[in-house]
């Protein structure tokens, strides 16, 4: 069979992941850089019958996602910076009541208005914690085009196995460049459909807090009736305040992530088997990173990469075994330092050092191995 | 002439009651009204979705035993729209209080209104923020008092009838938790209403609004909705003097056939396929 090969821009990419994916709804609201997962949407969507709609903000249009998701859609908002900012609140609502979403953020600088068509990475912590309150999230850094594609169909799939908002990070230089794309066919992907309850609407609770699975989120109109609410609430979804019901919510939001961690972790190690200097990378700088390594072998250092594709929840246990190895680790992003905390946490002593160049241009390939021949002491 | 009792279990979550309300509130008057009027259009409980925000009147949908969302404030109907656009098969009513509706929800309302998007709003229009305490509300009247305007408010009042026809919603309407009965019959109307349709309901909180308005009892908050409620047709002779301090009631607006988002969205279908 001959593959469909297409080049396109990472947005659009993820446009053509979802429909892919089988997204039935998009709700957005104009933002640079992300617009043209919008544009494209706004395109793709009304050609094979599915919904698409432009609302007055962000909130609205995490609003609409979510309305749409409770009625059974897999649905779809992509934003940036200001726009993700203002979706912290349904984030929260997502989390709280186990709604399946995928929330696209295609980096730009910051804070406020910041660097609108400029790069950064300085969101990486805000996908973890914008919201407020306790609550594992997942979030997925691609690094290229073709990639941005595929996370997105994982992105669905892993929203509907986990009843969870997913955020796919990419940032403006993955959004806005071109690359080569293997665009698969539905079949030959493993999607995951909405699907009824395998009990009857009487024996139906919305929220499963200990038994270890996750249940079902039954479509409303299909005659299975129940409230959902954002304030703390039981497994038949109604508010509660008793302690032993609110401890249980709270560990289940946590647990239902992180017990899951190998199903949900994805990662790719470059170079590592033999590296004395580990650079953990992601989303567009790992680009870079790949580059220096390369420089540097060539200079005789052995340099190698991890590159967390699922950045949240972070890979912990890979970081903790590489450092056990490989003692000095950097760490270049494109913000003032977010997920080097994350690595020194986890790095078991070893010496961790960071690049952290903000001034709107993608970290260079010699910027990083300038940086690893210093740390090699060459 | 005897008139049979409604069964009012019939839809309600027995279980989640005792409702939040105070006694003497006039929301639950409006919830048994709205009851009512959906048993009288003959909607399947399967087929209802009720939105609401926060606040005193968005704990409605917890007790009736529709498919219910209690969503985030301000925001009830941007899920009303998400649902709508996604299942239009779906009867969605969103019910709200003044500040949820029409503070920070102001601008999902006016949007929801000028997309005239099939979705009944009830406002549950109490002059006040009555769960966080009585802080003053947009549509609590100029001079009144509240927990934020000790010295009496200054700020005018959003009219929500007029807000909404000029947003563009193609049925409004007012009515008071006094007026049980015109209610139930206008939540029929707006429920029959093919488009956005605004009901506002002027109901009392003698708890939060009242007592500091020399109302402190639910009776004379409902005096209050008697006296100052004018119907339309009754107040179209009356000088700007005589209106001063009422409030008009009946089918304010009502526009039939205009465009809905969702028949027009389908449209919108059947040209996308073919391009």
């Amino acid at each position: 069979m001959t593959k469909n090969i297409k080049l396109m821009q990472g947005n659009e990419a993820i446009a053509e992941g979802a429909v892919i994916a089988g997204c039935d709804f998009f709700a957005g609201y104009p933002i640079t850089p992300s617009s043209e997962v919008m544009e494209v949407l706004s395109n793709k969507l009304p050609k094979i019958g599915k919904a698409f709609i432009q609302m007055e903000d962000e909130i609205a249009a995490l609003g609409a996602v979510l309305g749409a998701a409770l009625g059974g859609a897999k649905a779809i908002t992509a934003s940036s910076g200001p726009g993700m900012s203002l979706k912290q609140e349904h984030i929260g609502y997502a989390s709280m009541c186990e709604i399946p979403c995928v929330i696209v953020n295609v980096m730009r600088g910051g804070p406020s208005t910041g660097l609108p068509t400029l790069p950064a990475q300085g969101d990486v912590m805000q996908a973890k914690w914008g919201t407020h309150g306790d609550h594992a999230i997942i979030a997925i850094t691609p690094s290229s085009v073709n990639e941005s594609l595929y996370e997105t169909i994982r992105a669905f799939n892993l929203a509907i196995k986990y009843r969870t908002p997913v955020l796919i990070l990419t940032d403006e230089i993955i959004g806005h460049m071109r690359e080569r794309v293997v665009v698969p066919d539905k079949n030959d992907v493993d999607i995951i459909d909405v699907k009824l309850p395998d009990v009857p609407p009487e024996k139906y609770n919305p929220y499963n807090y200990t038994s270890g699975k996750v249940t079902p989120l039954a479509p409303m109109g299909e005659g299975y009736r129940y409230h959902v609410t954002g304030l703390i609430h039981g497994e038949t979804g109604f508010p509660s305040q008793r302690t032993d019901v609110i401890q249980n919510a709270q560990n289940w939001l946590m647990d239902k992530i992180y017990k899951n961690i190998k199903d949900i972790e994805k990662f790719e190690e470059f170079q590592t088997e033999d590296a004395e200097i580990l650079i953990v990378a992601y989303g567009s700088t790992s680009r870079s990173t790949r580059q220096a390594i390369m420089m540097a072998r060539s200079a005789g250092i052995k340099a190698g990469m991890f590159r967390p594709i699922t950045i949240w929840p972070f890979p912990e246990e890979q970081i903790s075994n590489l450092s056990k190895r490989i003692r000095k680790i950097l760490v270049p992003e494109m913000n003032m330092g977010q997920i080097i905390f994350e690595v020194q946490r986890n790095a078991c002593g070893s010496q961790v050092y960071g690049l952290n160049i903000v001034n709107g241009e993608p970290i260079a390939p010699d910027q990083i191995y300038t940086k690893i021949k210093e740390i090699a002491g060459l | 002439m005897i008139k049979t009792k409604f069964n009012y279990d019939k839809y309600l979550r027995k279980n989640t009651l005792p409702h939040i309300w105070c006694p003497g509130c006039g929301d639950g008057i409006i919830l048994k009204s709205l009851l009512r009027a959906i048993d009288k259009c003959g909607y399947s409980k399967d087929e209802i979705v009720i939105t609401s925000g926060i606040g005193c009147a968005s704990r409605l949908p917890g007790y009736v035993d529709f498919n219910t969302i209690h969503t985030t404030h301000g925001r009830a109907l941007t899920f009303a729209i998400g649902i709508k656009m996604f299942k239009p098969r779906l009867k969605v009513i969103t019910v709200s209080g003044d500040g949820d509706a029409l503070a920070i929800g102001g601008n999902h309302f006016i949007h929801a209104a000028r997309r005239n998007i099939d979705i009944t709003l009830i406002v549950f229009n109490n002059y006040t923020y009555g769960m966080t305490g009585g802080q003053y509300s947009p549509t609590q009247p100029r001079g009144s008092y509240s927990t934020t305007t000790p010295f009496g408010n200054i700020e005018p009042p959003f009219d929500v009838c007029n807000l909404a026809q000029a947003a563009g919603a193609t049925w409004v309407g007012r009515s008071t938790s006094y007026h049980a009965v015109q209610l139930e019959k206008f939540i029929v109307d707006a429920l029959n209403h093919t488009g956005f349709s605004v009901l506002d309901v002027i109901t009392n909180c003698h708890i939060s609004y009242g007592r500091r308005n020399k109302m402190k009892s639910p009776v004379e908050m409902v005096k209050y909705q008697k006296e100052k409620a004018i119907p339309a047709r009754s107040s179209q002779n009356m000088s700007p003097e005589d209106l001063a301090g009422r409030f008009k009631t009946g089918i304010l607006f009502e526009k039939k056939d205009m465009p809905e988002f969702c028949s027009e969205y389908r449209k919108e279908l059947e040209i996308a396929k073919t391009k």
